[in-house]
Protein backbone atom coordinates (compact mmCIF):
# COMPACT_ATOMS: atom_id res chain seq x y z
CA UNK A 1 0.00 0.00 0.00
CA UNK A 2 1.24 3.48 -0.76
CA UNK A 3 0.86 4.99 2.66
CA UNK A 4 0.82 8.61 1.57
CA UNK A 5 -1.89 7.98 -1.07
CA UNK A 6 -3.89 6.29 1.61
CA UNK A 7 -3.41 9.19 4.00
CA UNK A 8 -4.66 11.59 1.34
CA UNK A 9 -8.06 9.95 1.61
CA UNK A 10 -8.33 10.47 5.34
CA UNK A 11 -10.01 13.88 5.54
CA UNK A 12 -12.60 13.04 2.90
CA UNK A 13 -13.48 9.79 4.65
CA UNK A 14 -13.83 11.58 7.99
CA UNK A 15 -16.11 14.06 6.21
CA UNK A 16 -18.36 11.27 4.92
CA UNK A 17 -18.68 9.79 8.40
CA UNK A 18 -19.50 13.17 9.90
CA UNK A 19 -22.17 13.74 7.26
CA UNK A 20 -23.67 10.38 8.14
CA UNK A 21 -24.09 11.56 11.70
CA UNK A 22 -20.90 10.58 13.47
CA UNK A 23 -19.38 13.21 15.68
CA UNK A 24 -15.99 14.42 14.55
CA UNK A 25 -13.97 12.87 17.40
CA UNK A 26 -15.46 9.41 16.93
CA UNK A 27 -15.26 9.63 13.14
CA UNK A 28 -11.61 10.53 13.34
CA UNK A 29 -10.85 7.60 15.64
CA UNK A 30 -12.76 5.22 13.38
CA UNK A 31 -10.83 6.35 10.30
CA UNK A 32 -7.52 5.85 12.12
CA UNK A 33 -8.60 2.33 13.01
CA UNK A 34 -9.61 1.70 9.42
CA UNK A 35 -6.20 2.92 8.25
CA UNK A 36 -4.46 0.43 10.51
CA UNK A 37 -6.65 -2.31 9.10
CA UNK A 38 -5.98 -1.14 5.55
CA UNK A 39 -2.23 -1.43 6.00
CA UNK A 40 -2.74 -4.94 7.36
CA UNK A 41 -5.30 -6.01 4.77
CA UNK A 42 -3.51 -4.70 1.68
CA UNK A 43 0.05 -5.93 1.82
CA UNK A 44 0.25 -5.99 -1.97
CA UNK A 45 -2.40 -4.42 -4.16
CA UNK A 46 -4.93 -1.95 -2.93
CA UNK A 47 -8.61 -2.57 -3.64
CA UNK A 48 -9.94 -0.92 -6.76
CA UNK A 49 -11.77 1.68 -4.72
CA UNK A 50 -9.63 2.34 -1.64
CA UNK A 51 -11.79 5.25 -0.58
CA UNK A 52 -14.99 3.20 -0.70
CA UNK A 53 -13.24 0.47 1.25
CA UNK A 54 -12.05 2.93 3.89
CA UNK A 55 -15.52 4.45 4.23
CA UNK A 56 -17.10 1.02 4.69
CA UNK A 57 -14.55 -0.15 7.23
CA UNK A 58 -14.41 3.16 9.09
CA UNK A 59 -18.20 3.29 9.33
CA UNK A 60 -18.25 -0.25 10.72
CA UNK A 61 -15.54 0.70 13.24
CA UNK A 62 -17.56 3.71 14.20
CA UNK A 63 -20.70 1.64 14.75
CA UNK A 64 -18.76 -0.91 16.79
CA UNK A 65 -17.46 1.85 19.00
CA UNK A 66 -20.86 3.48 19.24
CA UNK A 67 -22.36 0.12 20.17
CA UNK A 68 -19.81 -0.28 22.89
CA UNK A 69 -19.99 3.27 24.16
CA UNK A 70 -23.42 4.69 23.83
CA UNK A 71 -26.97 3.81 24.43
CA UNK A 72 -28.66 1.35 22.11
CA UNK A 73 -31.21 3.91 21.05
CA UNK A 74 -28.57 6.31 19.76
CA UNK A 75 -26.97 3.51 17.79
CA UNK A 76 -30.24 2.44 16.21
CA UNK A 77 -30.92 5.98 15.16
CA UNK A 78 -27.57 6.05 13.43
CA UNK A 79 -28.01 2.74 11.70
CA UNK A 80 -31.40 3.84 10.47
CA UNK A 81 -29.94 7.10 9.34
CA UNK A 82 -27.29 5.35 7.30
CA UNK A 83 -27.69 6.67 3.78
CA UNK A 84 -26.71 5.03 0.54
CA UNK A 85 -23.73 2.75 1.05
CA UNK A 86 -21.34 4.96 -0.88
CA UNK A 87 -22.32 8.59 -1.10
CA UNK A 88 -19.96 10.77 -3.03
CA UNK A 89 -17.95 13.38 -1.25
CA UNK A 90 -20.11 16.44 -1.02
CA UNK A 91 -18.97 20.03 -1.14
CA UNK A 92 -15.49 19.78 0.13
CA UNK A 93 -15.17 17.80 3.29
CA UNK A 94 -11.41 17.88 3.11
CA UNK A 95 -11.41 21.65 3.08
CA UNK A 96 -13.85 21.73 5.99
CA UNK A 97 -11.48 19.54 7.97
CA UNK A 98 -8.61 21.94 7.43
CA UNK A 99 -10.75 24.69 8.91
CA UNK A 100 -11.96 22.59 11.81
CA UNK A 101 -8.46 21.44 12.77
CA UNK A 102 -7.14 25.00 12.67
CA UNK A 103 -10.09 26.41 14.57
CA UNK A 104 -9.18 29.62 16.43
CA UNK A 105 -10.34 28.11 19.74
CA UNK A 106 -7.37 25.70 19.58
CA UNK A 107 -3.86 26.56 20.75
CA UNK A 108 -1.30 26.45 17.93
CA UNK A 109 0.24 23.22 19.25
CA UNK A 110 -3.18 21.54 19.44
CA UNK A 111 -4.15 22.73 15.98
CA UNK A 112 -0.90 21.36 14.60
CA UNK A 113 -1.39 17.96 16.25
CA UNK A 114 -5.02 17.70 15.19
CA UNK A 115 -4.25 18.74 11.62
CA UNK A 116 -1.49 16.16 11.33
CA UNK A 117 -3.83 13.45 12.55
CA UNK A 118 -7.19 14.28 10.99
CA UNK A 119 -6.02 15.93 7.77
CA UNK A 120 -2.62 14.27 7.44
CA UNK A 121 -3.68 10.85 8.64
CA UNK A 122 -0.55 10.42 10.76
CA UNK A 123 -0.70 8.24 13.83
CA UNK A 124 -0.41 9.69 17.30
CA UNK A 125 2.87 7.82 17.68
CA UNK A 126 4.32 9.44 14.56
CA UNK A 127 3.24 12.90 15.68
CA UNK A 128 4.64 12.33 19.17
CA UNK A 129 7.97 11.27 17.69
CA UNK A 130 8.08 14.31 15.47
CA UNK A 131 7.69 16.64 18.45
CA UNK A 132 9.74 14.59 20.91
CA UNK A 133 7.01 14.13 23.46
CA UNK A 134 5.72 10.87 24.96
CA UNK A 135 2.93 9.25 22.97
CA UNK A 136 0.55 9.51 25.95
CA UNK A 137 1.11 13.27 26.06
CA UNK A 138 0.37 13.66 22.38
CA UNK A 139 -2.70 11.41 22.64
CA UNK A 140 -3.97 13.64 25.43
CA UNK A 141 -3.27 16.81 23.44
CA UNK A 142 -5.21 15.43 20.48
CA UNK A 143 -8.18 14.26 22.48
CA UNK A 144 -8.40 17.59 24.30
CA UNK A 145 -8.27 19.34 20.93
CA UNK A 146 -11.12 17.18 19.69
CA UNK A 147 -13.17 18.07 22.75
CA UNK A 148 -12.46 21.76 22.16
CA UNK A 149 -13.87 21.66 18.63
CA UNK A 150 -16.68 19.23 19.42
CA UNK A 151 -19.25 22.03 19.39
CA UNK A 152 -18.07 23.57 16.15
CA UNK A 153 -20.37 22.98 13.26
CA UNK A 154 -18.66 21.07 10.50
CA UNK A 155 -20.03 23.17 7.65
CA UNK A 156 -19.02 26.48 9.16
CA UNK A 157 -16.87 28.54 6.82
CA UNK A 158 -13.38 28.94 8.19
CA UNK A 159 -10.55 31.37 7.94
CA UNK A 160 -7.83 30.44 5.49
CA UNK A 161 -5.29 32.55 7.38
CA UNK A 162 -5.53 30.38 10.49
CA UNK A 163 -5.04 27.24 8.39
CA UNK A 164 -1.97 28.77 6.77
CA UNK A 165 -0.46 29.63 10.13
CA UNK A 166 -0.87 26.02 11.23
CA UNK A 167 0.69 24.66 8.05
CA UNK A 168 3.55 27.13 8.37
CA UNK A 169 4.18 25.87 11.92
CA UNK A 170 4.22 22.27 10.71
CA UNK A 171 6.78 23.27 8.09
CA UNK A 172 8.98 25.23 10.43
CA UNK A 173 8.98 23.36 13.70
CA UNK A 174 9.37 19.85 14.89
CA UNK A 175 12.13 17.30 14.94
CA UNK A 176 12.33 14.18 12.92
CA UNK A 177 11.01 10.77 13.65
CA UNK A 178 10.06 8.54 10.76
CA UNK A 179 7.96 11.34 9.27
CA UNK A 180 9.49 14.29 7.47
CA UNK A 181 7.33 17.15 8.71
CA UNK A 182 8.52 19.63 6.09
CA UNK A 183 7.53 17.24 3.32
CA UNK A 184 4.24 16.58 5.11
CA UNK A 185 3.57 20.33 5.37
CA UNK A 186 4.19 20.67 1.64
CA UNK A 187 1.85 17.78 0.89
CA UNK A 188 -0.91 19.29 3.04
CA UNK A 189 -0.44 22.76 1.54
CA UNK A 190 -0.41 21.37 -1.98
CA UNK A 191 -3.61 19.49 -1.24
CA UNK A 192 -5.16 22.68 0.11
CA UNK A 193 -4.01 24.70 -2.90
CA UNK A 194 -5.71 22.18 -5.17
CA UNK A 195 -9.02 22.80 -3.40
CA UNK A 196 -9.10 26.51 -2.93
CA UNK A 197 -8.02 29.31 -5.20
CA UNK A 198 -6.37 31.67 -2.77
CA UNK A 199 -3.25 33.76 -3.41
CA UNK A 200 -1.80 33.25 0.04
CA UNK A 201 -2.24 29.48 -0.07
CA UNK A 202 -0.24 29.56 -3.28
CA UNK A 203 2.20 31.97 -1.67
CA UNK A 204 2.80 29.64 1.25
CA UNK A 205 3.19 26.64 -1.04
CA UNK A 206 5.74 28.56 -3.11
CA UNK A 207 7.58 29.65 0.03
CA UNK A 208 7.77 26.08 1.29
CA UNK A 209 8.97 24.71 -2.04
CA UNK A 210 11.64 27.40 -2.40
CA UNK A 211 12.97 26.76 1.10
CA UNK A 212 12.74 23.00 0.87
CA UNK A 213 14.67 23.07 -2.42
CA UNK A 214 17.69 24.45 -0.57
CA UNK A 215 17.60 21.95 2.25
CA UNK A 216 20.31 19.59 0.93
CA UNK A 217 22.77 22.51 0.95
CA UNK A 218 21.81 23.89 4.34
CA UNK A 219 23.63 21.41 6.58
CA UNK A 220 26.89 19.55 6.24
CA UNK A 221 27.11 15.79 6.67
CA UNK A 222 28.12 16.39 10.30
CA UNK A 223 24.95 18.38 11.01
CA UNK A 224 26.61 21.81 11.09
CA UNK A 225 24.89 24.79 9.46
CA UNK A 226 25.96 26.30 6.15
CA UNK A 227 24.98 29.98 5.76
CA UNK A 228 23.19 30.88 2.54
CA UNK A 229 26.19 32.68 1.08
CA UNK A 230 28.41 29.61 1.51
CA UNK A 231 25.96 26.98 0.28
CA UNK A 232 26.89 24.74 -2.62
CA UNK A 233 24.18 25.90 -5.00
CA UNK A 234 24.58 22.86 -7.21
CA UNK A 235 22.87 20.95 -4.38
CA UNK A 236 19.71 23.03 -4.68
CA UNK A 237 16.76 21.20 -6.18
CA UNK A 238 16.21 23.16 -9.39
CA UNK A 239 12.98 21.35 -10.29
CA UNK A 240 11.46 22.28 -6.98
CA UNK A 241 12.66 25.87 -7.36
CA UNK A 242 11.06 26.05 -10.81
CA UNK A 243 7.80 24.74 -9.40
CA UNK A 244 7.92 27.25 -6.54
CA UNK A 245 8.56 30.12 -8.93
CA UNK A 246 5.68 29.04 -11.18
CA UNK A 247 3.28 28.79 -8.27
CA UNK A 248 4.40 32.18 -7.00
CA UNK A 249 4.12 33.92 -10.37
CA UNK A 250 0.59 32.64 -10.88
CA UNK A 251 -0.32 33.95 -7.43
CA UNK A 252 1.32 37.35 -7.91
CA UNK A 253 -0.48 37.76 -11.23
CA UNK A 254 -3.78 37.85 -9.34
CA UNK A 255 -2.59 41.01 -7.65
CA UNK A 256 -3.62 40.24 -4.09
CA UNK A 257 -0.31 40.53 -2.35
CA UNK A 258 0.06 38.95 1.08
CA UNK A 259 2.74 38.12 3.58
CA UNK A 260 3.53 34.63 2.30
CA UNK A 261 3.75 35.75 -1.31
CA UNK A 262 6.18 38.51 -0.32
CA UNK A 263 8.31 36.06 1.66
CA UNK A 264 8.23 33.63 -1.25
CA UNK A 265 9.32 36.42 -3.60
CA UNK A 266 12.38 36.99 -1.43
CA UNK A 267 13.13 33.27 -1.36
CA UNK A 268 12.73 33.19 -5.16
CA UNK A 269 15.25 36.00 -5.59
CA UNK A 270 17.78 34.04 -3.53
CA UNK A 271 17.04 30.89 -5.49
CA UNK A 272 17.50 32.78 -8.73
CA UNK A 273 21.10 33.78 -8.01
CA UNK A 274 23.68 31.39 -9.48
CA UNK A 275 26.23 32.64 -6.97
CA UNK A 276 25.82 34.56 -3.71
CA UNK A 277 27.43 37.59 -5.38
CA UNK A 278 24.74 37.69 -8.07
CA UNK A 279 21.95 38.07 -5.51
CA UNK A 280 19.69 40.99 -6.38
CA UNK A 281 19.76 42.62 -2.95
CA UNK A 282 18.14 45.85 -4.14
CA UNK A 283 15.03 43.96 -5.18
CA UNK A 284 15.14 41.93 -1.98
CA UNK A 285 15.10 45.14 0.06
CA UNK A 286 12.10 46.31 -1.96
CA UNK A 287 10.26 43.11 -1.13
CA UNK A 288 11.10 43.56 2.55
CA UNK A 289 9.59 47.02 2.30
CA UNK A 290 6.41 45.45 0.90
CA UNK A 291 6.48 42.91 3.70
CA UNK A 292 6.82 45.67 6.28
CA UNK A 293 3.78 47.39 4.84
CA UNK A 294 1.83 44.13 5.17
CA UNK A 295 3.12 43.16 8.58
CA UNK A 296 5.33 45.46 10.54
CA UNK A 297 7.16 43.21 12.93
CA UNK A 298 10.68 43.24 14.40
CA UNK A 299 11.76 40.01 12.71
CA UNK A 300 11.01 41.47 9.29
CA UNK A 301 12.87 44.65 10.25
CA UNK A 302 15.87 42.59 11.30
CA UNK A 303 15.96 40.61 8.06
CA UNK A 304 15.47 43.79 6.08
CA UNK A 305 18.45 45.36 7.83
CA UNK A 306 20.67 42.46 6.75
CA UNK A 307 19.47 42.88 3.17
CA UNK A 308 20.10 46.63 3.37
CA UNK A 309 23.61 45.81 4.57
CA UNK A 310 24.17 43.83 1.36
CA UNK A 311 22.50 46.36 -0.93
CA UNK A 312 23.85 49.63 0.52
CA UNK A 313 26.81 48.54 2.62
CA UNK A 314 27.23 47.38 6.23
CA UNK A 315 26.94 50.88 7.76
CA UNK A 316 23.49 51.26 6.23
CA UNK A 317 22.59 47.81 7.53
CA UNK A 318 23.75 48.68 11.05
CA UNK A 319 21.75 51.90 10.90
CA UNK A 320 18.67 49.90 9.88
CA UNK A 321 19.15 47.71 12.97
CA UNK A 322 18.88 50.80 15.18
CA UNK A 323 15.77 51.00 17.28
CA UNK A 324 15.21 47.25 17.45
CA UNK A 325 14.85 45.62 20.85
CA UNK A 326 18.36 44.42 21.82
CA UNK A 327 16.84 41.18 23.13
CA UNK A 328 15.39 40.28 19.74
CA UNK A 329 16.60 36.78 18.78
CA UNK A 330 19.34 36.84 16.14
CA UNK A 331 19.88 40.59 16.48
CA UNK A 332 23.39 40.10 17.88
CA UNK A 333 24.23 37.63 15.11
CA UNK A 334 23.06 40.05 12.42
CA UNK A 335 25.00 42.92 14.01
CA UNK A 336 28.09 40.70 14.26
CA UNK A 337 27.87 39.86 10.58
CA UNK A 338 27.52 43.52 9.60
CA UNK A 339 30.38 44.64 11.88
CA UNK A 340 32.68 42.05 10.35
CA UNK A 341 31.83 43.29 6.87
CA UNK A 342 32.45 46.80 8.12
CA UNK A 343 36.02 45.81 9.06
CA UNK A 344 35.57 45.60 12.82
CA UNK A 345 36.41 41.98 13.74
CA UNK A 346 36.77 42.72 17.49
CA UNK A 347 33.19 43.91 17.82
CA UNK A 348 32.01 41.16 15.49
CA UNK A 349 33.73 38.44 17.57
CA UNK A 350 32.26 39.79 20.80
CA UNK A 351 28.78 39.94 19.26
CA UNK A 352 29.05 36.44 17.79
CA UNK A 353 29.97 35.08 21.23
CA UNK A 354 27.01 36.97 22.70
CA UNK A 355 24.74 35.64 19.95
CA UNK A 356 25.92 32.09 20.68
CA UNK A 357 24.84 32.47 24.31
CA UNK A 358 21.32 33.42 23.26
CA UNK A 359 20.96 30.96 20.35
CA UNK A 360 17.73 29.00 20.34
CA UNK A 361 19.14 25.69 19.14
CA UNK A 362 22.38 23.75 19.33
CA UNK A 363 23.45 23.80 15.65
CA UNK A 364 22.94 27.57 15.62
CA UNK A 365 24.86 27.96 18.88
CA UNK A 366 27.75 25.88 17.54
CA UNK A 367 27.78 27.83 14.29
CA UNK A 368 27.91 31.19 16.08
CA UNK A 369 30.59 29.98 18.50
CA UNK A 370 32.66 28.89 15.55
CA UNK A 371 32.25 32.30 13.91
CA UNK A 372 33.52 33.97 17.09
CA UNK A 373 36.42 31.49 17.26
CA UNK A 374 37.29 32.14 13.61
CA UNK A 375 37.48 35.91 14.16
CA UNK A 376 39.37 35.62 17.43
CA UNK A 377 41.88 33.24 15.83
CA UNK A 378 42.46 35.70 12.97
CA UNK A 379 42.90 38.53 15.50
CA UNK A 380 45.59 36.50 17.33
CA UNK A 381 47.63 35.98 14.15
CA UNK B 1 20.36 -1.81 35.01
CA UNK B 2 20.28 1.53 36.78
CA UNK B 3 19.76 5.05 35.57
CA UNK B 4 22.21 7.86 36.13
CA UNK B 5 22.25 11.52 35.30
CA UNK B 6 25.46 12.99 33.91
CA UNK B 7 25.11 16.67 34.55
CA UNK B 8 27.11 19.34 32.72
CA UNK B 9 27.49 22.81 34.18
CA UNK B 10 28.09 26.19 32.60
CA UNK B 11 29.15 27.34 36.05
CA UNK B 12 29.27 25.96 39.53
CA UNK B 13 31.35 22.83 39.05
CA UNK B 14 35.05 22.93 40.05
CA UNK B 15 37.07 24.60 37.29
CA UNK B 16 38.40 22.18 34.64
CA UNK B 17 42.14 21.97 33.84
CA UNK B 18 41.67 23.21 30.31
CA UNK B 19 39.49 26.23 31.08
CA UNK B 20 39.36 28.43 27.96
CA UNK B 21 36.04 29.88 26.72
CA UNK B 22 35.01 28.17 23.51
CA UNK B 23 35.04 31.32 21.38
CA UNK B 24 38.79 31.60 22.12
CA UNK B 25 39.55 28.16 20.66
CA UNK B 26 40.77 27.58 17.12
CA UNK B 27 37.75 27.05 14.83
CA UNK B 28 38.94 23.51 14.07
CA UNK B 29 39.00 22.79 17.80
CA UNK B 30 35.36 23.87 18.02
CA UNK B 31 34.55 21.49 15.18
CA UNK B 32 36.40 18.65 16.86
CA UNK B 33 34.53 19.23 20.11
CA UNK B 34 31.14 19.31 18.41
CA UNK B 35 32.02 16.13 16.54
CA UNK B 36 33.10 14.41 19.76
CA UNK B 37 29.83 15.29 21.49
CA UNK B 38 27.76 13.97 18.64
CA UNK B 39 29.76 10.77 18.44
CA UNK B 40 29.59 10.25 22.19
CA UNK B 41 25.78 10.32 22.08
CA UNK B 42 25.74 8.03 19.04
CA UNK B 43 28.04 5.59 20.82
CA UNK B 44 25.80 5.50 23.89
CA UNK B 45 22.77 4.93 21.73
CA UNK B 46 24.47 2.10 19.87
CA UNK B 47 25.45 0.50 23.17
CA UNK B 48 21.82 0.57 24.28
CA UNK B 49 22.70 2.86 27.19
CA UNK B 50 21.28 6.23 26.12
CA UNK B 51 17.97 7.36 27.58
CA UNK B 52 18.03 11.07 26.92
CA UNK B 53 20.35 13.90 26.06
CA UNK B 54 19.38 17.55 26.32
CA UNK B 55 21.13 20.90 26.26
CA UNK B 56 19.88 23.95 28.15
CA UNK B 57 20.18 27.58 27.12
CA UNK B 58 22.03 29.65 29.74
CA UNK B 59 19.14 32.05 30.38
CA UNK B 60 16.06 31.53 32.50
CA UNK B 61 14.99 32.57 35.99
CA UNK B 62 13.93 31.44 39.43
CA UNK B 63 10.18 31.55 39.87
CA UNK B 64 8.04 31.18 42.98
CA UNK B 65 4.45 31.47 44.17
CA UNK B 66 3.72 34.88 45.64
CA UNK B 67 0.38 34.32 47.30
CA UNK B 68 -3.26 34.08 46.31
CA UNK B 69 -4.31 36.21 43.34
CA UNK B 70 -0.80 37.48 42.68
CA UNK B 71 1.33 36.60 39.70
CA UNK B 72 4.39 34.43 40.43
CA UNK B 73 7.59 36.25 41.35
CA UNK B 74 10.52 35.77 39.04
CA UNK B 75 14.12 36.29 39.99
CA UNK B 76 16.47 36.40 37.04
CA UNK B 77 18.52 36.38 34.97
CA UNK B 78 20.82 34.15 36.96
CA UNK B 79 23.67 35.98 38.66
CA UNK B 80 27.23 35.20 37.62
CA UNK B 81 28.04 33.31 40.81
CA UNK B 82 25.12 30.97 40.45
CA UNK B 83 25.49 27.28 39.71
CA UNK B 84 24.23 26.91 36.15
CA UNK B 85 23.32 23.62 34.48
CA UNK B 86 24.23 23.31 30.80
CA UNK B 87 22.65 20.00 29.98
CA UNK B 88 22.55 16.32 30.74
CA UNK B 89 22.74 12.76 29.61
CA UNK B 90 20.48 10.18 31.18
CA UNK B 91 22.05 6.77 30.85
CA UNK B 92 20.81 3.32 31.75
CA UNK B 93 23.82 1.18 32.64
CA UNK B 94 24.86 -1.93 34.53
CA UNK B 95 26.60 -0.25 37.42
CA UNK B 96 27.90 2.87 39.09
CA UNK B 97 31.34 1.94 37.76
CA UNK B 98 30.08 2.00 34.20
CA UNK B 99 28.43 5.39 34.79
CA UNK B 100 31.72 6.74 36.12
CA UNK B 101 33.60 5.27 33.18
CA UNK B 102 31.27 7.01 30.72
CA UNK B 103 31.47 10.31 32.61
CA UNK B 104 35.26 10.02 32.37
CA UNK B 105 35.03 9.60 28.61
CA UNK B 106 32.73 12.58 28.30
CA UNK B 107 35.02 14.70 30.46
CA UNK B 108 37.84 13.96 28.02
CA UNK B 109 36.02 15.88 25.25
CA UNK B 110 38.65 17.85 23.30
CA UNK B 111 38.95 21.57 24.02
CA UNK B 112 41.47 24.35 23.49
CA UNK B 113 44.71 23.11 21.94
CA UNK B 114 42.95 19.87 21.06
CA UNK B 115 43.57 18.71 24.65
CA UNK B 116 40.92 17.12 26.90
CA UNK B 117 38.87 19.67 28.85
CA UNK B 118 38.85 17.57 32.06
CA UNK B 119 35.42 19.06 32.76
CA UNK B 120 33.91 18.05 36.10
CA UNK B 121 30.64 16.23 35.52
CA UNK B 122 28.12 15.48 38.20
CA UNK B 123 27.03 11.82 38.21
CA UNK B 124 23.80 11.21 40.09
CA UNK B 125 21.90 7.96 40.53
CA UNK B 126 18.14 8.05 39.97
CA UNK B 127 15.96 6.52 42.63
CA UNK B 128 14.80 3.19 41.26
CA UNK B 129 11.46 1.42 41.48
CA UNK B 130 10.47 -0.62 44.49
CA UNK B 131 11.54 -4.17 43.56
CA UNK B 132 8.77 -6.70 43.13
CA UNK B 133 10.48 -9.30 45.32
CA UNK B 134 11.81 -7.65 48.43
CA UNK B 135 12.84 -10.69 50.47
Amino acid sequence: VNESELRELVPAVIGVLVRRGADFAAAEDAVQDALVEAVRAWPGDSPRDPKGWLITVAWRKFLDAARADTARRRREELVEAEPTPHPGETADDTLQLYFLCAHPSLTPASAVALTLRAVGGLTTQQIAQAYLVPEATMAQRISRAKRTVSGVQFDQPGDVATVLRVLYLVFNEGYSGDVDLTAEAIRLTRQLAARIKHEEVAGLLALMLLHHARRPARTRADGSLVPLAEQDRSLWDTRMIAEGVDVLQAALARDQLGEFQAQAAIAALHADAQTAEETDWVQIVEWYDELLRLTDNPVVRLNRAVAVGEADGPRAGLAALGGLDPCLPRLAAAAAYLHERDGDPETAARLYAEAARSASNVPERDHLTRQAARLNAALRD
Amino acid sequence: MAKYLLLKHYRGAPAPHNDVPMDKWEPEEVDAHVRFMREFAARLEEAGELVDVQALAPDGAFVRYDGEGRPPVTDGPFVETKDLIAGWYVIDVESWDRAVELAGELSAAPGAGGKPIHEWLEVRPFYGEQPTATE
